[in-house]
């Protein structure tokens, strides 16, 4: 069986991050990682393998600059046994339409894998639309936003914590599969995966081998478009009480009367 | 004038509040069309409530073909009506599922997608709000028929006479969007508060309550709050997932955020950080979170809120 497992690279939520002038999300000056939200998928794949057997192979794959490969090189590191990097100066700036596009094909060169596994969301964009669009442009079953993974021969069940109900959906293999931060804590890498990661196979591919025209995909293709980003203005520091016996609920409760919300 | 799609928002045929969040949205770009797919027995019912908020035409597409699949045949049934009436713009309450239909109709419809706006103004301009709330962008959609996903509580909904006349729409399912099944749904329990994504206001807790939520609870019934919860409240077990508010939980935008408990770290600020007035009590007075508020008291939630909410019902008498 074969899993792709797709993975972005994303800027840290953590630092400061920040656009470039045209309204790209900085992808450069920030520092980058593995999104956190693709590790639980890269570990639903993992589990996966571990239950279906060996001959499972599992591919970590990206679409993004240079630096992006470090998100496959943490997958590989975690256990994936081969990376795939789309990486093309044209793909800058895409929006989830051409995203969605350069995957699908990259997906059909890679062999048109049983699972495509891929995360809730990503930190930067966090549409959580990808996969949507992946099962939409691959033709295959949409069985996404599991808490739990079940695989049994070619089906699959999952638990789906919904907006209004909690769900079990099922669907036979092959299918585009997503997993939410409910699934189960992701593994470190050990110091005998990172060293194994070394050798494992990794390729880098243009969009000329993937099939995909560059007027197809970037800035200027993107079907939608940002017309202004605006840093949120510093919040004017609050008033801060500190609690002696009893003073903070009576300045707790004075001040909620003063803004009317009692 | 252009008819603008809005997708009803509904459980069993219960109209939920950011329905006519959007359709009050839609006026502002074109006539406003409710789109119902559920049990066509219901739809006059639904009819009834969202021509109170200026709905002209209501297309009813029966579910009998769609209730039991994920997503996928919604998205066609959509795509039909789409490509019957040409819609100005289609507004789809960004719920999970929300995004998927969005994601699915983009592609299908060749259309840019919009998630997440917590504003559309005339025109088709969106609001969103990015990087855990530290950003705000304003974009359009530049091909095909903007398709924008609108968060809860992004207008406040206004009531206008619209004729609601009913159109059945027959919607040819394929049998290639019959291939997620839902197998078992178990509908969430209310909880006699009002919705998370939709309240004015919000009294959340987290890992420094304990597991112990009543001094919560007690604030939010006093002050007429939902309830929610951080990650390390949900993963501890103490509360439902359905309360975590935050990147991977709901984001929540209400008049007043009461944080107890919360350090305010970075995935959970994401959930709440637009939020109009935010106050927080915690025992640190470094937890991160004081960086947020507009009154924020250091002390023992377990003390504070209890004489708090004593306090706030005695006023209210
Ligand atoms: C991919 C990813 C997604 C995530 N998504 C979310 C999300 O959606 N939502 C979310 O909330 N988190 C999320 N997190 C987790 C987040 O990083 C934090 O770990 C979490 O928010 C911490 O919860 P907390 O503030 O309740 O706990 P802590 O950080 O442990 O803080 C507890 C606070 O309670 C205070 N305290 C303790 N006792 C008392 C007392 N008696 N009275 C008053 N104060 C007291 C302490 O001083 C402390 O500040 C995510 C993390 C990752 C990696
Ligand atoms: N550039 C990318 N490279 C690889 N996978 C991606 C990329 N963008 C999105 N994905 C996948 O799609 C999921 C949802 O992303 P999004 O819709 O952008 O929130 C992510 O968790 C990834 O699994």
């Amino acid at each position: 069986m074969n899993i792709v497992v797709c993975v972005k690279y994303v800027p840290d939520a953590t630092a400061d991050r920040q656009f470039e002038s045209d309204n790209t999300v900085d992808r450069v000056g920030v520092d980058g990682l593995l999104s956190e939200l693709d590790e639980y998928a890269v570990e639903q794949a993992l589990q996966l393998k571990e239950k279906l057997g060996e001959d499972t192979e599992v591919t970590a794959l990206t679409i993004g600059p240079e630096k992006a490969v470090d998100a496959v090189r943490k997958a590989l590191q975690m256990g994936a046994d081969k990376g795939i990097h789309v990486s093309d100066e044209a793909i800058a700036g895409s929006d989830y339409v051409a995203t969605s596009l350069v995957l699908a094909k990259a997906i059909e060169k890679a062999g048109s894998p049983d699972v495509v596994m891929c995360g809730m969301a990503s930190t930067d964009a966090s549409g959580g639309v990808v996969p949507a669009m992946l099962a939409e442009r691959l033709g295959l079953p949409q069985v996404t936003l599991a808490s739990v993974v079940e695989a049994q021969g070619d089906q699959v069940r999952i638990k789906r914590d919904g907006d209004t109900a909690t769900e079990v959906i099922g669907g036979t293999l092959p299918l585009v599969l997503s997993v939410t931060d409910q699934s189960g804590e992701a593994r470190y890498p050990s110091f005998k995966g990172i060293m194994a990661a070394k050798k494992k196979p990794m390729e880098t591919w243009s969009l000329s081998d993937i099939g995909v025209d560059a007027s197809e995909v970037g800035l200027d293709a993107a079907w939608t478009a940002v017309e202004e980003t605006t840093a949120r203005p510093p919040r004017t520091a609050g008033e801060i009480v500190t609690d002696e016996d009893g003073s903070g609920a009576t300045a707790l409760t004075e001040f909620l009367a003063s803004k009317k919300f009692i | 004038m252009s008819e603008v799609l809005v997708l009803v928002d509904h459980v069993d045929g219960a109209v939920r509040k950011p329905t006519y969040e959007l359709l009050t949205i839609a006026k502002r770009l074109g006539e406003p069309s409710a789109v119902f797919i559920g049990e066509a027995g219901k739809a006059a019912d639904v009819a009834e409530k969202v021509k109170a908020y200026g709905a002209e035409k209501v297309y009813v597409v029966d579910d009998a073909q769609i209730k039991g699949y994920l997503v996928a045949p919604k998205a066609e049934a959509l795509q039909q009506v789409a490509e019957k009436v040409s819609p100005a713009a289609i507004l789809i309450p960004s719920s999970a599922e929300g995004k998927e239909i969005g994601a699915r109709l983009a592609i299908k419809l060749e259309s840019g997608l919009i998630t997440d706006a917590v504003d559309v103004q005339e025109g088709g301009v969106a609001t969103q709000s990015v990087f855990a709330g530290n950003y705000t962008l304003t974009g359009k959609v530049t091909k095909g028929t903007p398709i924008i996903t609108v968060k809860p509580n992004s207008a406040t909904p206004e009531e206008s006479a619209g004729a609601g006349t009913v159109e059945e729409f027959a919607a040819t399912i394929s049998d290639a969007a019959k291939t997620a099944q839902i197998v078992a749904s178990q509908p969430r329990k209310a909880t006699g508060r009002p919705e998370l994504t939709e309240a004015a206001i919000v009294v959340s807790g987290g890992r420094g309550t304990g597991g112990n939520f009543e001094p919560i609870e007690g604030l939010a019934d006093a002050l007429g709050a939902a309830v929610g919860a951080s990650r390390a409240a949900v993963d501890s077990g103490w509360m439902p997932h359905s309360f975590q508010v935050g990147q991977t939980g709901k984001t929540v935008s209400p008049q007043l955020y009461v944080a107890n408990g919360i350090s305010g770290a970075i995935q959970h600020r994401a959930g709440m950080q637009t939020s109009k007035t935010i106050v927080a009590v915690n025992k640190d007075e470094e937890a991160p979170i004081f960086e947020l508020v507009d009154f924020g008291v250091v002390g023992d939630l377990h003390t504070v809120l209890p004489a708090a909410t004593e306090e706030i019902n005695k006023r209210k008498g």
